[in-house]
């Protein structure tokens, strides 16, 4: 029996969305607040869902506690209270929540063999989400 | 295709056991969810049917029947209750919040008339979810 599972995790990060590719013009008609030169943050809420047969045994689709961990390790670690426009996975990327999806789904693909990783979901604020489920994109 | 959300919650308690297990099996794999005396959640339960809207009533399902459904068939039966020991399905199954999903799935499944089953989502806290589509 196929199920899903999902975990919402708190990041809290600043960036600043500002691209070399354009002017100063262009960057602030483009991105408007969010370039201002300083970088500001949010909280992000990060939801990681994932699938799988749900097991005779235990009951789960994955141990809970592997994702925790592997979570805290692998995003926790390179992202929370940091300016994402500092870490290397955004030297040549906007640090948008589009891209910040991406990446975030790109890592845990990479690190987390507990289970299928089915999309990574972003709420950036209250009003603003971001969704990824590995499909189109490459960085 | 129409797709209608119903919600409601039930607080209950369960713990995680497997007696094919040793003792010590069971508390690395389940941690201090292995406590025999069993813990709580205020779980809440998002239902989603879906179907064409009926021409007369402008409905894809009667609200009441699917809430009388949900009343007797989850919050009744679950609200208050220890899942491991007052509910059949987890006599030989542990109650993890997929299981759950599982087990209200196949209890709603057969109820409703006018509209499919579409997916069953249960909170267990509000940062833990999990989402059951049936047999796929």
């Amino acid at each position: 029996m196929k199920a899903y599972l999902t975990r919402r995790y708190m990041v809290a990060a600043s960036h600043r969305l500002h691209s070399e590719h354009f002017s100063e013009e262009q960057n602030c008609e483009i991105y408007g607040k969010c370039s201002n030169p300083y970088g500001h943050g949010h909280n992000y809420a990060v939801e990681v869902t994932v699938s799988g047969q749900v097991s005779s045994s235990t009951g789960m689709i994955c141990n809970l506690v592997d994702l925790d961990e592997c979570f805290r390790r692998e995003i926790m670690e390179r992202f929370d209270h940091q300016n994402l426009n500092t870490r290397p996975e955004f030297t040549s990327l906007v640090p948008t929540t589009e891209n910040f999806a991406v990446v975030i789904y790109q890592i845990l693909k990479r690190e987390f063999q507990g289970a299928h990783l089915e999309k990574i979901r972003i709420e950036e604020t209250a009003n603003n989400s971001f969704e990824y489920s590995g499909e189109g994109q490459r960085l | 295709m129409i797709y209608l959300t119903r919600k409601c919650e039930f607080s209950a308690s369960h713990y995680y056991h497997n007696p094919d297990l040793t003792a010590e099996e069971n508390l690395r794999i389940f941690g201090k969810c292995a406590n025999l005396n069993g813990h709580g959640h205020n779980y809440t339960l998002e239902v989603t049917v879906k179907g064409d809207v009926d021409r007369t009533t402008g409905f894809v399902v009667d609200l009441k029947q699917l809430k009388d459904i949900l009343n007797s068939e989850v919050v009744e039966a679950m609200d208050h209750r220890h899942l491991n020991k007052e509910l059949p399905e987890f006599a030989t199954r542990i109650p993890t919040t997929e299981n759950l999903a599982i087990a209200i799935w196949n209890r709603l499944d057969t109820k409703l008339e006018r509209a499919k089953l579409h997916r069953v989502r249960v909170y267990e806290m509000p940062d833990l979810f999990v989402d059951y589509y049936g047999e796929q």
